[in-house]
């Protein structure tokens, strides 16, 4: 099947819509599809051959975060142009109500196009609002998935209908082998943070109240901070007795980030909301590290209300310190959290999932019709009165 | 006439217009994924009862679960031809006789002991998923299309021409209990 995908999110950032397009492109190209994915890119250097190159994104705010999306009438083009040479059986779109390519791409093609909701939020009015004039592009979606109930809940509350639940993968074996990180120091207990660390909703405000705490229970803790952000202007407010635990990575690339996952004994995710489903969990626990975090619904229900990890109160720094203390002191807990983790990663391995989405395509398209472009519903193809 | 008031209703006249264009439109294209869905289903339902039918003549299942389940399997495919409400209810049927004939785990186990037969049931599992998918496809365009239809403006000036209103599909397409969970 010739498939071609389109990720909103520049390609050169890391991110988890991105890294989902990645990973289920190549699953489906390990499945013998052809694939082609279109993204915003800032350089066009180093790209594999089976992306194509969006246009340069603009960084506006969206959803609570900073978001780098293209639009425009250059960006329709280039989107029509990619439709039309890519001559695709299915069209993929991710994250269609964020503005950019996914949204453009919906509004400019037709035939058998599939659609994945990614983030979770609130109704709201505006955002209605925006639902009601991307409507026209939405109702093109022959098959609507959502990657966790929090996602799902949100597409059937602004758009009503139903959607499939396909959870992210991972590609578990990339974060099981590998060279571990000499930073680590394996003889004393580490704890890992993973994410931005000046994004309130990462939660890393909240882990650093409750340092002191751990500290005071394990001296000779270590901390590792895996994620970008301005991290002059944090260390010089930290308290030196505290910063001298404290390893700051910075960003790194997918393989380091692996290596330190595999070589803390707790991966600590204290997210505050806005998560629709827990990636950064099943990174870790593929790695084979306990996991402890925040009660949010999106990890509860990938740690299976505790089973497979720890939880705590969300935004609650003495329940946080409370629990990683409780499992750095405990090896037998740690192993059974390692376990049983390992155990639930497997569902969510990308060779399993991958068979769960081509079964979507399949059941959209039928008789070998192919993803063309479409004017109507642009006034060129209203005055034209067909489409082409 | 007042030639302000003939702005106003000129404008009004283009706005109009141009809604019931769009709405007429959206229509239009809420119809032509119905019908796209419509073969889809089609597909996948003929691909189930097609291997439903090869499993019960591959002599790996007991005689009286294989006349059963052949029995079902060409109701489902003949009544294809007659009309939706028969061709539903054989398809149901078909479903009941997939879960009776794969009730039980362990009678699964021994199918699938054959190479054979291990790989009819992956083929039918495939085809099962694929009917669940298509038909919630498709009534989810339905009721998408239902509901434009309603509308007022959809309604006064018959922008949906003569397309007859759609339908949902409703069937039992709950997956054999032996196949396990996915």
């Amino acid at each position: 099947m010739k498939v071609g995908i389109v990720c909103p999110y520049s390609w050169d950032a890391p991110g988890g819509v991105r890294s989902h397009v990645a990973d289920l492109a190549l699953a489906l190209m390990g499945h013998g599809h052809e694939v082609s994915v279109l993204a915003p890119v800032d350089d066009g250097i180093d790209l594999p051959d089976w992306v194509v190159n969006g246009g340069r994104p603009v960084a506006v705010p969206y959803n609570g975060s900073v978001a780098r999306v293209n639009f425009g009438f250059g960006a329709t083009r280039s989107v029509r142009r990619w439709i039309q040479e890519g001559d695709f059986d299915v069209l993929h779109v991710h994250e269609p109500v964020a503005p950019g390519l996914s949204m453009l791409a919906c509004w400019v093609a037709r035939g058998p196009m599939v659609a994945t909701w990614h983030s979770s939020h609130a109704r709201s009015r505006i955002l209605s609002a925006g639902y009601y004039i991307a409507q026209t592009a939405m109702e093109k979606l022959s098959g609507r998935i959502a990657v966790s109930e929090q996602a799902r809940r949100t597409l059937v509350g602004h758009l009503g209908g139903d959607a499939v639940l396909i959870p992210n993968g991972v590609r578990v074996a990339e974060y099981s082998t590998g060279p571990l990180l000499d930073l680590v120091d394996p003889t004393r207990p580490s704890i890992m943070f993973l994410g931005r660390v000046d994004e309130p909703r990462k939660g890393f405000a909240v882990l650093l109240s409750a340092l002191p705490a751990i500290v005071e229970a394990v001296p000779d803790l270590q901390v590792i901070v895996v994620g970008p952000g301005d991290l002059d202007e944090l260390r010089s407010a930290l308290d030196p007795g505290l910063a001298s635990h404290i390893e700051f990575l910075g960003r790194v690339s997918d393989e380091v980030k692996a290596s330190a996952l595999r070589c803390v004994d707790v991966y600590v995710a204290p997210h505050t909301g806005g998560e629709s489903f827990g990636i950064v969990l099943i990174e870790a626990m593929a790695s084979g590290t306990a996991v402890v975090a925040s009660d949010i619904p999106a990890f509860r229900q990938v740690l299976e209300e505790g089973v497979s990890g720890a939880l705590f109160e969300s935004e609650n720094p003495q329940a946080l310190a409370a629990e990683v203390i409780r499992v750095l002191a405990d090896p037998a807990l740690r192993t059974e959290f390692e376990v049983q983790g390992w155990r639930r990663v497997q569902e969510f391995d990308w060779d399993v999932v991958v068979d769960d989405v081509i079964a979507v395509y399949e059941s959209v398209t039928v008789g070998g019709e192919k993803v063309t472009t479409d004017l109507r519903g642009q006034i060129v193809g209203r005055l034209g009165g067909r489409s082409t | 006439m007042n030639p302000v008031i003939l702005w106003l209703i000129g404008i009004f006249v283009v706005l109009l217009g141009w809604y019931l264009s769009s709405t007429a439109g959206r229509l239009d294209r809420l119809h032509r994924k119905i019908d796209i869905s419509r073969l889809a289903l089609d597909a996948q339902l003929l691909r189930r009862s097609s291997v439903a039918l090869e499993l019960s003549s591959s002599g790996i299942l007991d005689p009286a679960t294989s006349i059963l389940l052949a029995d079902a399997a060409h109701r489902a495919r003949t009544a294809s031809d007659v009309d939706d409400a028969a061709r539903s209810r054989a398809e149901s049927n078909l479903t009941a006789a997939l879960d009776a004939a794969l009730e039980y785990p362990d009678d699964v186990a021994e199918v699938r002991s054959d190479p054979a037969g291990a790989e009819l049931l992956d083929e039918l599992d495939a085809a099962i998923r694929r009917v669940e998918l298509s038909r919630r496809f498709l009534n989810d365009a339905v009721r998408a299309c239902r509901q434009v239809r309603g509308q007022r403006a959809a309604r006064w000036f018959w922008l949906a021409g003569r397309a007859a209103l759609p339908l949902s599909w409703e069937m039992d397409d709950t997956p054999p209990k032996g196949l396990g969970p996915r």
